[in-house]
């Protein structure tokens, strides 16, 4: 086989995380002379057939079952890696918070180059790795260029790189549990505390009506709830509403609240920042409502209505009631 | 305890509107309101309170030049003990590496138990703390919004997808990259920071680092940014047009048609 | 002839000459008297210092107003006049008291020039005095315990109810009046069982009503009655006397120095010590108040003097949508701590304990928006502002402050405005003035007489931006030659001082104060009321402050400036008055005038509200970025008020008052039905150009 470059991926619950294809990808378009590899961690009997699914997109599946890799410990990880890995490698690593986490100390006991959180490349000149990353809270982005030769972990921002429809590739899978010898680390997982549960589940709603901080006040949400009333939808919010605390975290869509797949998603006052829109998944029809023409979610939405949130929401809350 | 905090003087994202000058080289940093990244002013304030909690001082360190004295001063009158300075010619223009490189000198110029740092910056490339760690092979955890202080070694969170929070067990010395959200961070006023304002901040150059100026700077930099620019808007929304009239009315007949509507 | 009675002086008791009790009383009853007092005073004489032996002509007269006339007493009807009557009767009474502890010892003694005319003229006056405040005294009584007003009611956290304390006094003053008057009365039966002649008992009198009853009764029975009732006079008036320097009837002993003492200025706030000049304010190891022993003495006399009759927070609007604030136990509270802390017997409390988080919360503190409706209703002049900045000043010395109000004080110290906006937008809005409307840039080098000081929300606001347009416009029909600092221009700095954050106001005042110094004008306006108060009372070394109502008023009368009535005026108006306009500058009439101008407009009052009783709005500048506990937003209540007086419109000469309310016809649902407007759109509708 080519030379590999090597992709983390993380499964749940028996099933291969959703960017494990777009890592595929993203390490197809930055190493085009080598095939993809991917690593598999676990200790469940649910492994296999995580790994039977990876072997779609990847040429080889290197599978690691083992007690100590149970819970997804970085910095176990990063042992279990700086072992098998050869030297030189590329890594690709979903920027989660695990590949967060494992990436820049990876990368400098690997003696390699950290590129975090890409969203977009133009592949590699020479050995040279073309990307784009960006700074200052998405306002700007940024060229840059790294010299991976001798060895780079590369972050990848979800839902930049998409998998694209091609044919299953019929990868391998290596078990190489015997690899894993002793693997300690000065951090132990203790137990995983589920965020609390509240009266509404967001992730089964099919439409939502989510506030941001374009609602301004606590004393506004009536204006959301009426919408919602009359929509059959249900409120969610973005993160800023839920540190003002005028609504539960359990509200919240975003990378460090609810991934959700509604079918209609109105985002009322939200600007758009990806944080947010990463706990958007599916495809669904958005609609934004937001008085700043510039803000990026009219990037992002199917259809966008320059306005006061206050002021127009309640027209449209009217005129839908009116067309019953 | 003992515990550093290294913290970075950004543009306030918040404040500015930030833009690229022409032809990209940089942004535009003439009306720009600069202050000490947010998540490290977290960092500060958790270690302020682990401090008054079980004994030690604090000590907030920045990489930069005399205008970065400013966060470190602004830090201490939160109540950090002690401020360092590392300032180089040499350091200007490294990586995340390199930044990593020279904390890990002032770290093992000291005798610390604890460093922290915010979970990222200006950035967002949240790597720092982790390289740090990593260079001083001392176990590290990002994302940490919960600390407990055990005998020589710490009960910590981290918050994770979904909003749920990792618990570990982690050991001392160690690296933790800390989360907006762990605290409430205490106010500093202009008062607080006149009162610190004459005292003495010490300032240690490479030499006085240990440090390799090979390896830091635009030189020992492996990722290169090549420019600054603003990605040309795509497609993106049909914005509706007209009087609020017609904009409700086409936007029902659409939301009819996707099923928005029960 | 023998007198009827064997008087004090010359009776005996239980086997001994009666005045050695009658001297004894006095003697111990003044002694602890002068012991608590002294014990009271002690914390005073320690406390920070608090200039206040200034200006006497004012004082003075603020004493005969306030004091003497109770000038603020009828603003709540029944218990105003009731409480005259009892006041009043005190005073009268004093001399009778007096007289007769003496009398206990001095046999037939009389007050020099009570003797003759006078002194008969005198009894009548307190015979009638005492019933009226026994009459009244009883009727209180029944008011607190079958009545019982909202205003009197102790929540839950407060503690026990007052009502006992209340009914003990009555108690008291009804035994006083009583014991008097038998004393009296029991003399006359007793010179009428003999023949002799009696003394005069003017009629209906509780005397007269004794005199009455006591016909017929035996001498024995009389001359019993008689010592006994001088007896418990002497007693119930010295123990009384020790009483009231232990609860809310300390007010008795020190209303008279608290009303000598009380606040001349409105608006103003006080230094962060008094003696120490604002550009030694570094030197201060400790700003603000974060101990009971940090208030200064005047703060701590207010503590005694609050009388619990809960009209502050009945006026208090923080209080009226439950906030965490009751004025009235911001003093209680601190009455009954600075007693437990300095008491009359055994060791103090060596550690004096932080007053947030113990006495008050710090949602307590930041809830209050300063509107002074409480200080406006204290009969006793009791302060409450100054004592919530100095709170305030000690927090953020501490570093508590809420994590909502960190970010906008950070932006102000950073761009110079609450939300961060960068300093040269702060004039964007003059693009939107109109032609035919120069307003000069004072920042671009240009000169005009007149400064346009339009502060923050008005500059930056999309809203509030309108206010801005429509007065530039007012001002180039009235022909005022003006201009506007644009970037130069900082936030006055109004709240930021009135939220504790002094040293950020300081370099905020010396900003502006440097900019306005700059444009060499010779006086300034400003459409908003904070800016106003700011500019006027914290600033100094200014030209002098106008209210762009003041000048409108001017404009018409001279002529300069022509209003007409407008096309669909057919709304009712009511006009809101700005705590900082009305309140706080007494700026009632001169809005008033200038929408009275505009012909056929129709303007109706808040008639209970209005005035200096008119209703917070809900607080501005760093207020509008706190988040409150509370049950409902006080424009909510005002709109509901504006609705009631049958009003469609409301109108207010205040950006932030015009945010709240807007906000709050929204929340109330009254979209539609009420509108609010600027006074100076509203003139801006109505010039004849």
């Amino acid at each position: 086989m080519a030379a590999p470059v090597f992709a983390f991926v993380l499964h749940k619950d028996g099933k291969a995380d959703d960017t494990a294809p777009e890592l595929a990808a993203a390490a197809r378009l930055m190493r085009p002379d080598a095939q993809p590899v991917a690593i598999v961690t676990g200790a469940d009997p649910g492994l296999d057939g995580v790994c039977q699914e990876l072997a779609a997109s990847y040429a080889e599946v290197w599978k690691f079952s083992g007690d100590v890799l149970a819970y997804p410990n970085a910095e176990i990880i990063r042992n279990l890696l700086l072992k098998i890995l050869p030297k030189g490698c590329t890594l690709l690593l979903p920027h989660t918070t695990f590949g967060m986490d494992l990436g820049p100390g990876l990368a400098v006991k690997m003696d390699a180059a950290y590129v975090p959180d890409v969203t977009a490349s133009d592949g590699v000149d020479g050995t040279t790795l073309k990307a784009v990353r960006q700074e200052f809270n998405g306002q700007v982005s940024t060229h840059l260029a790294c010299d991976i030769s001798q060895g780079a972990v590369i972050s990848v921002r979800s839902g930049c790189f998409p998998a694209g429809a091609s044919a299953p590739v019929g990868g391998k899978v290596i078990d190489k549990s015997t690899e894993i010898g002793e693997l300690s680390a000065r951090r132990r997982f203790v137990e995983l505390l589920q965020a609390e549960v509240g009266d509404v589940d967001i992730t089964k709603e099919d439409v939502l009506v989510s506030v941001g901080r374009g609602i301004g006040d606590k004393e506004n949400l009536p204006v959301a709830d009426d919408l919602a009333k009359a929509m059959g939808a249900v409120v969610s919010c973005s993160r800023p509403v839920v540190d003002a605390k005028w609504l539960e975290k359990s509200r919240q869509v975003g990378t460090s609240g609810k991934t959700v797949k509604p079918k209609v998603y109105l985002a009322l006052g939200i600007s758009g920042s990806f944080q947010h829109m990463g706990g958007l998944k599916g495809n669904p029809f958005i609609v934004a409502v937001n008085k700043n023409p510039k803000a990026p979610i009219f990037q992002m939405a199917n259809v966008g209505v320059v306005a006061d949130v206050l002021e127009f929401v309640p027209e449209l809350t009217e005129k839908i009631k009116a067309s019953k | 305890m003992e515990i550093l905090v290294c913290v970075k003087r950004v543009p306030d994202s918040a404040e500015n509107e930030i833009e690229v000058k022409p032809g990209g080289a940089d942004i535009k940093r003439d009306d720009l309101v600069y202050s000490v990244n947010e998540w490290d002013n977290y960092a500060v304030e958790e270690a302020i309170q682990i401090v008054d909690r079980v004994g030690g001082s604090v000590t907030v360190a920045t990489i930069g030049n005399e205008e970065s004295e400013e966060v470190v001063r602004r830090e201490m009158a939160m109540g950090a003990q002690n401020g360092l300075m590392l300032v180089d010619p040499a350091f200007e223009g490294s990586d995340g590496r390199g930044i990593a490189a020279v904390l890990a000198a002032a770290v093992k110029k000291g005798k610390y138990d604890l460093v922290l740092t915010g979970a990222q910056a200006d950035d967002g490339a949240a790597q720092v703390g982790g390289m740090l760690a990593a260079l001083l092979d001392w176990p590290y955890a990002s994302l940490v919004n919960l600390i407990e202080v055990q005998d020589k070694k710490l009960r910590i969170g981290r918050e994770i997808e979904g909003g749920n929070q990792e618990i570990n067990e982690i050991l001392l010395p160690c690296v933790l990259s800390i989360q907006t959200g762990i605290n409430e961070p205490r106010y500093v006023g202009i008062r607080g920071i006149r009162k610190v304002a004459s005292v003495e901040i010490p300032v240690k150059n490479a030499s006085a680092l240990g440090v390799d100026t090979a390896a830091v700077g635009q030189a020992g930099a492996r990722v290169k940014r090549l420019d600054y620019f603003v990605p040309p808007a795509g497609a993106g929304a049909e914005m509706l047009e007209g009087s609020t009239e017609e904009i409700t009315a086409k936007l029902i007949e659409l939301l009819k048609a996707k099923g928005g509507l029960k | 002839m023998q007198p009827a009675l064997l008087s004090p002086a010359n009776a005996t008791l239980i086997g001994l000459p009666a005045k050695i009790f009658f001297v004894l009383i006095p003697l111990v009853g003044v002694g602890v008297f002068a012991y608590i007092m002294k014990h009271r005073m002690a914390p005073l004489l320690k406390a920070a210092p608090d200039h206040r032996f200034n200006r006497y002509p004012e004082r003075i007269r603020a004493v005969l107003k306030i004091w003497l006339a109770q000038w603020r007493h009828p603003r709540y009807l029944l218990a105003g006049v009731l409480h005259i009557i009892v006041f009043f009767g005190f005073l009268t009474l004093a001399a009778r008291s007096t007289q007769l502890v003496i009398l206990g010892f001095v046999d037939g003694f009389t007050l020099p020039g009570f003797g003759g005319g006078f002194g008969h003229v005198y009894n009548v006056l307190k015979d009638y005095a005492g019933t009226a405040v026994f009459v009244s005294a009883v009727f209180l009584a029944i008011r607190r315990t079958a009545f019982k007003p909202e205003r009197y009611e102790v929540p839950e956290r407060y503690g026990k109810d007052h009502t006992p304390e209340a009914v003990f006094v009555l108690g008291l003053i009804c035994t006083l009046l009583v014991s008097e008057s038998l004393f009296d009365a029991s003399l006359v039966a007793a010179q009428a069982v003999q023949g002799q002649p009696t003394h005069f008992l003017s009629p209906l009198t509780l005397g007269w009503f004794f005199r009455h009853l006591l016909d017929g009764a035996s001498q024995p029975a009389l001359q019993g009655l008689h010592l006994a009732a001088y007896t418990i006079h002497d007693l119930t008036f010295f123990f009384f006397l020790c009483f009231l320097p232990m609860g809310k009837h300390f007010h008795v002993i020190t209303s008279l120095f608290n009303v000598f003492f009380m606040r001349l200025d409105t608006g103003t706030v006080k230094p962060v010590r008094h003696g120490v000049e604002e550009s030694r304010l570094d030197e201060l190891k400790s700003f603000g108040v974060k101990k009971f022993e940090d208030f200064t003495w005047k703060h701590m006399l207010d503590f005694y003097s609050c009388a619990d009759c809960g009209r502050c927070s009945d006026r208090c609007p923080a209080n009226r949508v439950k906030r965490p604030l009751s004025p009235r136990f911001i003093s209680i509270k601190a009455r009954d701590w600075c007693f437990q802390r300095h008491p009359l017997w055994g060791r103090k409390p060596a550690e004096s304990a932080a007053l947030i988080g113990g006495i008050y919360s710090e949602d307590e503190i930041w809830s209050c928006t300063t509107c002074g409706a409480c200080e406006q209703e204290c009969p006793l002049g009791i302060e409450y502002i100054d004592k919530m900045v100095d709170l305030r000043r000690g927090m953020v010395d501490e570093g508590m402050v809420p994590q909502s109000l960190q970010k906008p004080l950070s932006a102000l110290e950073k761009r110079g405005n609450p939300w961060g906006k960068m300093e040269k937008k702060r004039s964007d809005w003059v693009a939107g003035v109109g032609d035919g409307c120069r307003v000069k840039l004072f920042e671009k080098g240009e000169t005009a007489e007149t400064l346009y000081f339009v502060d923050s929300i008005t500059s930056y606001d999309d809203r509030m931006q309108k206010i801005a347009q429509a007065t530039a416009r007012i001002l180039c029909a009235a022909g005022v030659d003006f201009g506007v600092l644009g970037k130069d221009e900082k936030d006055s700095g109004h709240e930021v001082r009135r939220f504790g954050e002094e040293m950020l106001f300081q370099a905020l005042k010396e900003h502006n104060t440097e900019s306005i110094q700059a444009a060499a004008v010779k006086r300034i306006v400003t459409s908003d009321p904070h800016a106003y108060n700011a500019l006027k009372k914290d600033y100094n070394q200014l030209p002098p402050v106008q209210h762009i109502s003041e000048l409108i008023v001017e404009a018409v009368g001279s002529g300069r400036l022509k209003l007409q009535a407008g096309s669909g005026d057919s709304k009712t108006y009511v006009y809101h008055d700005p705590c900082y306009l009305g309140r706080h500058n007494g700026l009632y009439d001169p809005p008033r005038r200038a929408i009275d101008d505009i012909p056929g407009l129709r303007r109706v009052e808040m008639v209970n509200d209005c005035r200096d009783r008119s209703f917070c709005c809900g607080g501005g500048g760093l207020m509008l970025f706190y988040e409150p506990e509370e049950e409902m937003r006080m424009g909510v209540v005002r709109v509901k008020m504006a609705r009631k007086a049958g009003a469609d419109a409301i109108v207010t000469a205040c950006p932030f008052c015009l945010v709240n309310i807007e906000d709050a016809i929204k929340v109330a649902g009254l979209e539609g039905k009420m509108e609010a407007v600027d006074l100076s759109e509203l003139i801006d509708r109505h010039i004849q150009r």
